[in-house]
């Protein structure tokens, strides 16, 4: 048996395999540590690395260039033949792509050579204990404390038959941590996200947490209906990342989309939102960096095999509230007429003129409901972007700019970009980890919003 | 036909991993250990007007360990499959085993299972993985092409997802067990855009996933309870005219009606109002800070009136062609059938083995799942089926019966609060119904309730010949998240006055 090769060996070894009109390999190797908690006990926990290997193979077939994706985890050096002739037999049979391009050339990186970035339970060392005093106070005082945290560091090697040679470490790391009290009846929530747990303050995390079920003793009835909502940036995350990924620059063109023209087209160009937002990505945003090059091991609406390797730039998708891009491939932006922008893996709102806090947002908000964070979204009608899911864990009552006390939750039906057109007021975008969305997309920077006539549809009664 | 696990899985070192990992972790203290072996194949096929769009083959292989030291778990995994590797993951479940115990206040204690040793293979024809690309692409752009020829349909999309999941198990009580599982799922969408308005409109077809072969995708299989084979071409004829009749259909007046749904869509109500409702780690907590609890707490076992005395429903992992069916499931647990609702009352959990000896159960019902070695194995879904009414009424009968309503086929959007109480559903198509019979196409139609109110006004049950085996295959639960596949038998049923919003009013339109 051949012993475990390197990701470069893989590259390079693959690569010299392929006879055909180009070739694309991915190594992915992930490692994941994570502690889970609930009733106030650790529940689960792990330490897991995997590492898996994509060979597109490129291969000239009638009418054009076909492509075929493999992916299979840990190959040997003996396996590596026959996944190489697995993605040419697929190319072949697929036929010729209809995103079909040059690869990109040349780029090599200076860190190509280097290794494996592993996630260990050591990245607990400071938080563990700090989450085992947290549980043990929380015993003490009636609160039940519920969450999940995790490390994971995801090294990418990228290698084409065009002299392609790129590496991206990618650390990423969350907590979310619940608490409840009086019998389960009141409920609050905490989430963060960056590329370390460094910056994890677990007493502040529980003063949050302590802070806002106090909030709860008083219950005050609220009905259903249209009413101001004050949004958390972990909200506001939930509905933006929604508009995010509905921002597909081939839908809108296909007239299957809220960023579809009327007449035919799309929206590109138009003013969509308020005139003081505007929605950017960058790989090199401070704190949130993420990979600087395309990575894509099949192509989709959104994604080509063939744009592997390509750089990711800065964007913005709504500047001064107008729609300035959508995401393209090179094919579909060639397709469509639009400029190519791979997507990003961060994404941040920033509303002109919005300062403070999320409290200060709510001491100059007059009368409002805040929402601690939203659940089970789902889109009902992509046409206005109607969305459709809950608050979950702590919505309350504003009076005269102090919190006044909780009300029931809500299953909200609303549009994020209906919402970006009705803003009365914001606070500063800060890191925030959307609820429902933090399994997939974490890199957000988001303002608390004051949104007028939310639509909380009808009452929950989850608590 | 009867299958037989692949050679190439049976190749793997599987005992000599297993012997060394059990050997290991009893050396070490552990009191329980478990060995996996999973190796999973995953084929995607993407197609855009009848041009494939994207197209993929996964294969996710691994080992796992598990430990129970000091009344702890502990975790680990890789991808490497060999003893070496077993041995190492036994060191670094138990490290991780110790290092968690000053966190963990209740002991884990697990439900003994006899000793199970043996193996077993879903039931299929035809393996997907052995049909040749081109074939399937084929399949599935002429019947694109065939939906591109109406004047209606602007675009179309098709896709085929197919899994062969092979899993080995052993433990330190003796168990070893070895299994290999397919399913699959496709479907094909036509839209129609009107460039002058804006609109536009989908219309899917409504095939299940199953756990079949390829001959599911050609139409082809026997009728095994509610297993059916998918009629593909009559279906795809259909889709053009009810696409072209929902761009003009009246927008639904919002209001109470009664609603007549159609497996295609109760599926999904069952699934989220009753299958997550009643799993026992919700209902007791531990999913408190992802997935949600349950209304329906344990204090309520044998007392909460879940709906009408017309409801039962069972959870199975036996069924045939049943996404979730198995033999054992991932902590070596027999499947097992039981009742969840009868005659309306709960009275039944989905069980692992920890959560049935935490509520004082003598067995867990075998409930244990893991997506991949990646990750432990935690308590998931059977299959959970409302049962059909013996010699219940057809669907003709059922509509018949309606004065005033809506008759709902297929599903489309979905959401649910994290205590299982609020849901919303919506559909792809809503026919009106007046005087028990059909009258047209139905637009922006959701429908929302609190999950007990609904199933409590559940006034009719159709007989067997309305029973339909439905599912998903990307049921999430967990942190990590995991994702696991799992059918829904159900008939067709009568709701009375349930609460019908129009969803473009309420995106304020």
């Amino acid at each position: 048996m051949s012993e475990r090769p390197t990701p470069q060996e893989i590259v390079e070894r693959t690569l010299s395999l392929s006879s055909t009109h180009g070739c694309v390999v991915l190594v992915r190797t992930v490692g994941v540590a994570n502690l889970r908690w609930a009733r106030s006990t650790l529940t689960t926990n792990g330490e897991t690395v995997a590492r898996s290997v994509t060979v597109i193979a490129l291969v000239e077939v009638d009418g054009g260039i076909a492509s075929g994706s493999v992916t299979v985890n840990s190959p040997t050096l003996d396996d590596l033949p026959g996944l190489q002739h697995r993605a040419e037999e697929l190319a072949v049979e697929d036929g010729a792509a209809e995103d079909a391009a040059d690869l990109v050339s040349g780029m090599a990186a200076a860190d190509w050579d280097d290794g494996v970035e592993r996630a260990t339970a050591a990245a607990f060392a400071r938080v563990a204990p700090e989450i085992g005093a947290v549980l043990a106070a929380g015993r003490a005082d009636g609160i039940e404390h519920f969450g999940y945290v995790e490390q994971t560091v995801t090294t990418y090697h990228l290698g084409t038959s065009t002299g392609v040679r790129l590496r991206y470490a990618d650390h990423d790391a969350r907590f979310e941590g619940t608490a409840k009290s009086h019998d389960r009846t009141r409920s609050s929530w905490v989430g963060r996200g960056g590329s370390t747990l460094d910056g994890l303050d677990l007493p502040e995390l529980d003063a949050e947490l302590r802070r806002t079920l106090e909030w709860q003793a008083r219950r005050v009835d609220l009905a259903p209906g249209r009413h101001p909502a004050l949004l958390t940036p972990s909200a506001t995350a939930d509905l933006m990342i929604e508009m995010y990924w509905s921002s597909v620059g081939r839908d809108a063109a296909d007239g299957q989309s809220v960023w579809s023209r009327t007449g035919g087209g799309t929206r590109v160009s138009e003013l969509v939102v308020d005139p003081r937002v505007t929605l950017d990505s960058d790989p090199a945003m401070p704190g949130f960096e993420c990979l600087p090059f395309v990575v894509t091991t099949g192509s989709s609406a959104s994604s080509s095999v063939f744009d592997n390797g390509m750089p990711v730039s800065a964007v913005r998708w709504i500047a001064d509230g107008v729609l300035e891009n959508l995401i393209t491939t090179r094919h579909t932006a060639s397709e469509v007429g639009l400029a190519h922008r791979p997507d990003v893996d961060n994404l941040r709102l920033e509303v002109e003129g919005a300062t403070g806090s999320l409290d200060d947002l709510v001491a100059r908000t007059g009368d409002g409901v805040l929402v601690t964070c939203l659940w089970y979204n789902r889109v009902v009608d992509p046409q206005t972007l109607l969305l459709t899911g809950l608050t979950r864990d702590g919505v309350y009552v504003v009076r005269g700019g102090e919190v006044v006390g909780a009300a029931t939750n809500f299953r909200f039906n609303d549009s994020p970009v209906d919402v970006l057109r009705r803003i009365d007021d914001a606070g500063a975008a800060v890191p925030s980890l959307g609820r429902e969305m933090a399994d997939y997309f974490r890199r957000t920077s988001m303002p608390p919003l004051l949104v007028r006539d939310f639509n909380f549809s009808t009452v929950s009664q989850a608590y | 036909m009867t299958q037989v696990i692949d050679e190439d899985f049976l190749a793997l070192p599987l005992d000599a991993c297993a012997d060394a990992a059990l050997a290991r972790g009893r050396d070490l203290g552990a009191v329980h250990v478990d060995v996996r072996v999973v190796s999973t194949l995953t084929q995607w096929l993407r197609l855009r007007d009848a041009r494939i769009e994207g197209s993929s083959l996964d294969v996710d292989s691994g080992l796992a360990v598990r430990v129970v030291v000091d009344g702890c778990w502990g975790f680990a995994a890789s991808d490497v499959v060999t003893p070496d590797t077993a041995r190492d993951l036994a060191d670094r479940a138990v490290l991780l085993a110790r290092t968690s115990a000053p966190l963990t206040t209740l002991r884990v204690d697990l439900a003994p299972e006899p000793v199970h040793v043996g193996s077993w293979a879903s039931a299929y024809d035809l393996d997907p993985f052995l049909v040749a690309e081109r074939e399937r692409r084929d399949l599935l752009a002429d019947r694109s092409a065939a939906l591109l020829a109406h004047t209606t349909v602007t675009h179309a999309t098709a896709s085929l997802h197919a899994v062969k999941e092979r899993v080995f198990y052993a433990e330190s009580s003796g168990t070893r067990t070895t299994q290999q599982r397919v399913r699959i799922e496709a479907d094909v969408v036509a839209i129609a855009v009107d460039p002058a308005t804006g609109a536009f409109e989908t219309m899917s077809t409504t095939a299940p996933p199953v756990g079949r072969g390829w001959e599911y995708v050609l139409g082809q299989g026997a009728t095994i309870g509610g297993a059916r084979p998918w009629d593909w071409d009559a279906e795809l004829a259909a889709l053009p005219d009810h696409l072209a009749e929902k761009m003009v259909a009246p927008s639904v007046e919002p209001g109470r009606y009664d609603l007549v749904i159609h497996p295609t869509n109760l599926w999904l109500t069952i699934h989220e109002s009753i299958g997550h409702a009643t799993e026992l780690d919700r209902a007791l907590g531990y999913e408190a800070n992802y997935a949600g609890t349950s209304f329906a707490t344990p204090d309520k076992l044998g007392t909460l009136q879940y709906g009408s005395g017309l409801m039962n429903v069972t959870g199975d992992r036996v069924v045939e062609h049943g996404l979730s069916t198995v033999a054992w499931d991932d902590e070596g647990v027999a499947a097992q059938s039981w009742d969840i609702v009868k005659d309306g009352v709960l009275v039944g959990y989905q069980l692992d083995r920890a959560m049935a000896a935490e509520f004082g159960l003598p067995r867990s019902n075998g409930c244990a799942y893991a997506d991949s070695a990646g990750h432990t194995a935690i308590q998931r879904m059977p299959n959970v089926s409302l049962q059909p009414q013996p010699g219940g009424p057809d669907l003709d009968a059922l509509i018949g019966g309606v004065e005033d309503g809506i008759y709902v086929v297929g599903d489309k959007s979905w959401s649910i609060d994290m205590q299982r109480f609020n849901f919303q559903f919506t559909g792809q198509r809503f026919h009106r119904i007046r005087h028990g019979r059909l009258e047209g196409l139905l637009m922006d139609v959701a429908y929302q309730a609190t999950t007990t109110d609904f199933w409590g006004s559940m006034r009719a049950v159709g007989g067997e010949s309305t029973y339909l085996l439905g599912g998903a295959f990307n049921c999430g639960k967990g942190q990590p998240g995991q994702v696991a596949a799992v059918s829904h038998g159900a008939p067709v049923a009568v709701f009375e006055s349930v609460n019908v919003l129009n969803s473009a009013r309420e995106a304020g339109r």
